[in-house]
């Protein structure tokens, strides 16, 4: 599950998760990407941006964390955020691992091999 | 040497349009070191012949090949992953047995280029439990390239660069901001010694427990490869290990030399050399790549040597716990602070 309020960057993002064997589905923003869970929607990963209108990417990994039934979905953040006490608060709610943005598309491979959900 | 300022803008503009990657200014060392063996592969002699060949005429291919030599990573932290988890999770226990009189450890990134082989070697020390502070470590990282040398010194990594390879555990605990880039704690730089050498000839270093020789000896003859290993073997300590790349081997190069299997990595030996205590299965995880350790938001950040212990993570599900890291630390079980 790709989420971000950039179309041009659920767009990048989708294709590189397609190109690596991943069937893709997207959401423009944390509540959304909630709806699609609710809804029976079960990634393996979730690619999350934080700044995002309506609910923003910490939000969204906390409502995950705090529901047993999602708690098998692997959880990168993918963002602008750098700050290192940033990437602290979104490990500390339950995000695996993040990527900051600009980043190559090995870089995505190379984190979802580090998680465990791509093959090295 | 470094590139002109029309031709770095040149590449700059280049990967901004067709990789969407921003090239701040003070590259002009990442565009030479990327592009050179490009050009030389091309016949070219420099990096300036290389972009006034594309901008004297279209070439697609060739900009294409520009922009992948540019984002492609030759070499990342814990670049093949493998040999690092061999290097924690066996060689080190390994070692810090048999040295428990001396308490010394040394350590070669051969090559080290622009720094990220020594660093990882470096994080995976300080983030050992064994390694404990009284240890005296040092990772001795050798290149034959000034430039680069003084590049690794500085540590500095870009956002692109500490993308690649390195667990975001690490990059908070062993990485300290710099503007917009990231450079190693001083804990982690602290036990890293840099010192051009080539290895094409005669060189004077310590005794060493372990070298990483990693794909360096491709480059080479096969008249010079014989020769290196040679004195690489001279300098490996009788029960130490040597790495490799993974196309390498000294098979017909140097039959002084064994090969083991430590866990799914090959390392080579001196022939005879006293059996290893493996573990009797590794973790396909980065050692050190949990989150255990992780500062808490406010506190001081960058790890004390050895002065927390950290549990190996496990690549596998599920996801952790609600509050974890931190919940995870508190309890201090290495298996609560392996979960991920």
């Amino acid at each position: 599950m790709v989420i971000d309020d950039s179309s041009a960057m659920r767009l990048i993002l989708g294709r590189i998760m397609r190109s690596l064997g991943f069937d893709v589905v997207e959401a423009p923003n944390g509540a959304e990407a909630i709806a699609r869970l609710q809804s029976g929607a079960m990634p393996e990963i979730a690619l999350v941006d934080w700044n995002m209108p309506v609910m923003d990417g910490l939000a969204f990994v906390n409502a995950v964390r705090r529901e047993e039934k999602w708690r098998q979905i692997t959880l990168m953040m993918v963002t602008t955020e750098s700050e290192q006490s940033q990437i602290v608060r979104a490990l500390a709610a339950g995000a695996h691992e993040y990527v900051i943005k600009p980043f190559t598309p090995d870089a995505i491979a190379d984190k979802l091999a580090l998680l465990g959900v791509l093959a090295y | 040497m470094t590139i002109t300022a029309g031709a770095f803008t040149f590449v700059s503009d280049l990967l901004q349009q067709h990789a969407a990657i921003v090239l701040s200014p003070g590259k002009e060392y990442l565009v030479e070191s990327r592009l050179m063996p490009l050009a030389r592969q091309i016949g070219l002699d420099d990096v300036g012949a290389l972009v006034a060949r594309l901008q004297s005429r279209p070439d697609d291919a060739l900009r294409r090949q520009i922009v992948e030599a540019m984002t492609t990573n030759e070499t990342s932290f814990f670049r093949d992953r493998d040999p690092f988890n061999a290097f924690s999770q066996a060689i080190l226990p390994d070692l810090c047995k048999e040295r428990s009189a001396t308490h010394r450890l040394n350590v070669w990134s051969a090559a080290c280029s622009s720094g990220q082989e020594p660093y990882s070697i470096a994080m995976s020390i300080v983030d050992h439990p064994l390694m404990t502070p009284d240890w005296q470590v040092e990772v001795l990282a050798t290149d034959l390239n000034e430039e680069m040398l003084e590049r690794a010194r500085q540590a500095r990594y870009s956002q692109l660069e500490v993308n690649r390879g390195l667990p975001v555990a690490m990059l908070v605990r062993h990485f300290e901001r710099a503007e917009t880039d990231w450079r190693v704690v001083p804990a982690v730089r602290g036990i890293v010694r840099f010192k051009q050498l080539n290895l094409a000839e005669a060189f004077d270093i310590p005794q060493m427990d372990v070298i990483f020789l990693r794909n360096v000896l491709i480059y080479f003859r096969p008249s010079t490869k014989v020769e290196v290993l040679k004195r690489v073997r001279r300098i490996l300590r009788p029960d130490g290990y040597l790495f490799l790349g993974g196309a390498e081997t000294t098979l017909g190069l140097d039959d002084a030399f064994e090969r083991v299997m430590v866990g799914s990595t090959t390392a080579y030996r001196h022939k005879g050399a006293r059996p290893m205590q493996m573990p009797s299965r590794l973790s396909a995880a980065v050692a050190g790549a949990g989150l255990s350790a992780l500062p808490r938001p406010g506190s001081t950040l960058g790890p004390t040597p050895g002065s927390a212990v950290r549990g190996v993570a496990s690549a596998s599900h599920p996801p952790p716990p609600v509050g974890w890291p931190f919940q995870a630390s508190t309890n201090n079980s290495i298996s609560s602070q392996g979960r991920r």
